[in-house]
């Protein structure tokens, strides 16, 4: 019975959480990695991107919630997302109008591009408090729990509980979808061929017709759509705090390149890794220990290996350890 | 118009803008303005050092600023001899530990290439760091929690903790710069801003050291109070003959204080700043940031200089910060900020001009005046264009409440401006 407790705990605290906040992470990640294959940037205004997209949301979760329209037991927000991507997409899109275009015609060099996109994040920034404000919103309504921990203790007679939200759920089926339509769409459509042929050769892509505006386009319309998704996954998971999801960009960032930027499937594959140990490591283990050892071995500590706190170490050293042994990340990705 | 007369003017600009805030608002405000300006100014400095004149692109300033606060608490604190008594020697023995273990790895590694011997260290030490830290550390915390609950530190005079601040600074730069300055350009970018994260997540959680985020204030200060001043018949006397009441003299005085020794240090590291761009080391630090590869055939060694330019404008960082920090006579780790700390300096160097040592100077104090008055003058200028509104209609409501974001949508639309049009700031390199 207790290797069950065992496994039950290690679920509930660990597998769930770490599965949920990956995949949130490998959205973001797919994000950073397709601005970096086809733009040739690493986007520092993405996490307020994402702030953004998940702001238009919840203004139209609001406003469907106020006509008395709701999904029953799942989230509003899921109604208002095409209409939070619709709004993120002609943000980026005149971002990239007004202020990218300029230095695409001109050449400029990548890191002129980032400190572009610094100005970019301040002004979205400022945007998404104006309008806002910089506290934590939570925007999801419907069912909480799909089952709780205590209906599962009551069911099976076990002593620990296994709790699965509701958000937990849509999180990593969702992802799966995205993940699905984007693969289908980059290796089977003729924009999508197009797109990687962009990434791969620019020059060769140009000389047999490609057009390199709509390839951008359409980039930027896949990243709204991605990073609107991935904001208001994780603002239904947790809560909306525009800080958070600045402070998001480093484990996004962390991913995309030990996956390999450039490379979608590293994107997914680094969201994984990056999630699994940041709860790995800050998850205080005692209560899956004393179930699984023996009772002499059992520890006396929380065997907590690292501080809640420290889970942005935990992202950077990942991202240490692979960039100074493998440099173009765990998938063969872009070194320019 | 030349770019002496350019320099001058905008200076005298500056100059004019501060007078102004004087005359209109109050000097106690200028002066305070001043003094956060000189420091924006120095941080700027050091970010020149390493973007202007070495390309090096460093979005890590916070954390080096926040190593700078850390020092004023380790030098100039008076120690706690109970904490010292409860575990002292052994915290800092585990950090030694760790330090050692980490060593170790690295040289075992590079003699064995052996992955799974470098685990297997690293676990091991980091199991012993932890067994002799965690004893230690919570016996220092549990030492009177509501006054102290750290080490202090070492009762030195507060101005010593600015050189130490910058050492502190140069020790985190040489270890981020050992590991990320060989590689690609946004990795250096991606790096320094994890490594700032993790710096203040130490700052804010390793209590023992720094009292986390319950705060260190009460700092010593270089100046007097104002209260004893208030109190010193000398000083009324003097305040008298200048025909001032003894309040405002005394916090003008102390401020005027804070102004000149700040003043001192900015000259002193332009001076050195201006004789390194027009030395042959210059040159040279240009030469390679323009063309590497070039500069590497002419066998110049590359990784080594752009470590040495790295470390020195980290330390100008880690000074400024522990001038910050002496500033305020508070350490709080949940004051640091990216946006703040990070990201407004480097509109002040892309703004000033990068390259150009004066251009740090002058869009440190340019920048640091409009984020000041932009949340000042906002929010009149916010009620003047709401007065149509309705009273206590929400939309005037959320506007008046949300203007002091304002300031963020400013700052972008100004690095935006000034990255297409003037690419190479107000007072362009030479």
């Amino acid at each position: 019975m207790d290797f069950v407790n065992a496994i039950v705990a290690l679920t509930n605290f660990v597998l769930i959480p770490a599965m949920t906040y990956g995949s949130q992470l490998a959205l973001g990640a797919l994000g950073v990695t397709m601005i970096y294959g086809i733009l040739r940037f690493s986007n520092f205004a993405h996490g307020d991107t994402m702030a953004f997209g998940t702001m238009v949301t919840i203004l139209f979760t609001w406003l469907f919630q106020s006509w008395g329209i709701s999904l029953g037991p799942l989230p509003t927000a899921l109604l208002a997302i095409p209409f939070g991507i619709a709004g993120t997409a002609l943000m980026v899109l005149a971002t990239d109008r007004v202020v990218y275009r300029f230095y695409r015609a001109q050449k400029a060099k990548p890191i002129i591009f980032v400190m572009v996109s610094i100005g970019v994040m301040f002004v979205y920034n400022g945007v998404t408090r104006i309008i806002l404000g910089t506290d934590d919103i939570r925007f999801d309504d419907g069912e909480r729990f799909i089952i709780s921990a205590g209906d599962f203790k009551r069911a099976t007679g076990l002593a620990e509980g296994l709790g699965l939200k509701t958000t937990q759920a849509i999180t990593v089926i969702t992802a799966i979808i995205v993940v699905v339509a984007l693969f289908w769409f980059l290796n089977r459509t003729r924009t999508g061929k197009s797109m990687r042929a962009y990434s791969d050769n620019e020059d060769l892509a140009l000389l047999s017709g490609i057009n390199p505006e709509r390839v951008v386009m359409v980039t930027w319309l896949i990243v709204a759509g991605l990073i609107t998704i991935a904001g208001v996954l994780y603002g239904l998971d947790k809560s909306y705090k525009p800080f958070t999801y600045f402070q998001l960009l480093l484990p996004i960032f962390a991913a995309a390149i030990v996956g390999g930027l450039g490379n979608p499937l590293g994107a997914i594959a680094g969201g994984f890794v990056i999630a699994f140990s940041e709860v790995g490591l800050t998850y205080a283990w005692k209560k899956v220990l004393g179930y699984a050892m023996p009772e002499a071995l059992e520890p006396s500590g929380l065997v907590q290996l690292l501080a809640t706190e420290y889970k942005f170490a935990v992202s950077f050293m990942i991202l240490v350890v692979v960039l100074l042994f493998r440099p173009t990340g765990l998938f063969k990705g872009k070194s320019v | 118009m030349n770019q002496t007369v350019k320099t001058y003017a905008l200076f005298a600009l500056v100059g004019v803008l501060i007078l102004m805030t004087g005359l209109f608002q109050s000097w106690d405000y200028a002066l305070k303005l001043v003094a956060m300006g000189l420091v924006s100014a120095i941080m700027a400095l050091g970010v020149n050092l390493q973007w202007g004149i070495a390309g090096l692109f460093n979005v890590g300033v916070m954390g080096f600023v926040a190593l700078g606060g850390m020092a004023v608490v380790l030098t100039s604190v008076q120690p706690v001899p109970e904490a010292w008594s409860a575990g002292g020697v052994r915290a800092l023995l585990a950090l030694v530990i760790g330090a050692v273990v980490v060593a170790a790895s690295v040289v075992v590694y590079k003699r064995t290439r052996s992955a799974l011997m470098l685990v297997a260290l690293l676990v091991a030490g980091f199991v012993l760091y932890r067994w002799v830290r965690d004893d230690a550390v919570n016996a220092i915390e549990a030492v009177n929690p509501a006054a102290t609950g750290y080490l202090g530190g070492l009762g030195l005079p507060v101005v010593l903790a600015w050189p130490v601040g910058g050492l502190l600074a140069a020790g985190a730069a040489w270890i981020i710069g050992k590991t990320a300055l060989g590689l690609r350009s946004d990795y250096l970018a991606i790096a320094t801003l994890g490594i700032s994260e993790i710096i203040i997540a130490v700052m804010k959680n390793e209590e023992w050291l720094t009292r986390g985020v319950k705060n260190v204030n009460g700092l010593p200060r270089p100046m007097p109070y104002e209260i004893d001043l208030q109190s010193d018949p000398a000083f009324i006397d003097r305040a008298a003959n200048w025909g001032l009441d003894p309040t405002s003299a005394s916090t003008l005085y102390v401020k005027l204080g804070y102004v000149g020794m700040f003043a001192v240090v900015l000259v002193i590291l332009l001076v050195l700043a201006q004789l390194a761009l027009n030395s042959p080391w210059g040159r040279m630090m240009r030469a390679i940031r323009d063309n590497e590869t070039s500069a590497r055939a002419m066998g110049k060694d590359v990784t080594f200089r752009h470590l040495q330019v790295f470390i020195l404008g980290s330390a100008i960082c880690g000074v400024a910060g522990a001038m910050m920090t002496t500033l305020d006579g508070l350490l709080q780790p949940t004051a640091y900020q990216p946006l703040r700390y990070t990201f407004l300096i480097w509109v002040m160097v892309i703004v000033g001009g990068s390259g150009n040592n004066f251009g740090a100077i002058l869009g440190g104090m340019l920048i640091w005046f409009l984020w000041i008055q932009v949340e000042t003058v906002g929010p009149e200028l916010m009620v003047w264009a709401t007065s149509a509104l309705p009273d206590g209609s929400a939309l005037k409501m959320h506007l008046l409440e949300s203007v002091q974001h304002m300031r963020l949508l400013t700052m972008g639309v100004i690095l935006l401006l000034v990255l297409r049009f003037s690419p190479r700031g107000l007072l362009p390199e030479r």
